[in-house]
């Protein structure tokens, strides 16, 4: 089950705690990885640690050619790009009254527009092969809300909506597009909260603990596979059960 | 008929799994030949495969029917 030999994955923010496991379990699963992001040094020790089937794509997201440029990269150095995983994303928390337009603007920029711009640059490719998996790492809050992310969690929505329109119309070419909408997990971000904080966030999770990267990985894994080529359009939630949706 | 148009109407049969008589000057290929917009874009992206050119997307959006397609393409080859 799930066997990826000989298929390409692109994956975005491979540099973050939970894009490095999305990586690693494609990477486990037999595909090659082109591992993105705008810090290199992670990037270069996450490559070094898989060893083969592994390429390093610096990008800055927040760059609208750079992104342009990326999965022609991405299939430059793999051969081609089956599998697009959008995991980058940023934060830039503000009590909405207090928002100001570049505090909303660059949050939709990256984990937004830079999706839909990453999409687009791995369709043609994907129709032609009759085969693609895109998978868009929303977040709980964009089902929810939060207070204090009205930009992210409308980043967050908006990549829900786009993934769903974007499965309508490829279903009939073999390319499924899903989200996969993580809750509270344990992160290097994470880390620095102190036990009380976490306790309070453990009580609002049925399962009482945050999750682990690697079972956000596990979901993408199975999205990515050709088992799984009859779910489209759906929004994987991997929450502990914080939010049933 | 041109080898131009002979070998779009090729790959419209082939694409679209249309009688070949049913390929002719004025056939939309939305209208007349059944083609969803998508299949009109994977059209596009096998012209320009096969004529080895580039058909931005404004263009694109041009043609409409076969013969707007052998038009177009030998226009541009």
């Amino acid at each position: 089950m799930f066997d990826l030999t000989g298929k390409c994955a692109l994956v975005t923010g491979a540099s973050g705690g939970i894009g490095g496991e999305i990586a690693k379990a494609l990477h486990a699963a037999g595909a090659t990885v082109g591992l993105s992001g705008t810090r290199v040094e992670p990037l270069e020790a996450l490559a070094a640690e898989l060893g083969e089937r592994a390429h390093v794509l610096p990008c800055n997201l927040s760059d609208p050619e750079a992104v342009d440029a990326l999965p022609k990269q991405a299939a430059e150095a793999m051969g081609s790009v089956d599998i697009l995983v959008n995991n980058a994303g940023i934060t830039r928390d503000q009590i909405f009254m207090r928002m100001s337009d570049d505090e909303w603007q660059s949050v939709l920029d990256v984990n937004l527009t830079s999706t839909m711009r990453l999409c687009r640059g791995v369709m043609r490719p994907m129709m032609k092969a009759r085969w693609g998996r895109i998978i868009n790492i929303s977040s709980i809050v964009g089902a929810t809300g939060n207070p204090g992310q009205a930009n992210y969690a409308a980043s967050k929505a908006g990549m829900v909506g786009l993934t769903k329109s974007i499965a309508y119309e490829v279903a009939s070419r073999g390319i499924t597009a899903n989200a996969v909408a993580p809750g509270f997990i344990a992160t290097a971000m994470t880390d620095k909260l102190t036990d009380d904080q976490k306790g309070k966030i453990n009580a609002q999770i049925p399962a009482n603990r945050m999750g682990m990267p690697e079972e956000i990985a596990a979901a993408v894994l199975y999205l990515a596979s050709s088992e799984a080529g009859y779910v489209t359009g759906s929004t994987l939630h991997v929450n502990g059960g914080m939010a049933m949706l | 008929m041109s080898d131009v148009a002979d070998r779009v109407k090729k790959i419209v049969v082939e694409h679209l799994g249309v009688e070949e008589d049913k390929v002719v000057e004025n056939a939309s290929f939305i209208d007349d030949l059944g083609a969803d917009s998508l299949d009109t874009v994977e059209l596009v992206m096998a012209f320009e495969e096969e004529f080895g050119i580039e058909i931005p997307d404004d263009a694109a959006e041009t043609i409409q029917t076969f013969g707007d397609a052998v038009k177009f393409i030998t226009e541009a080859s």
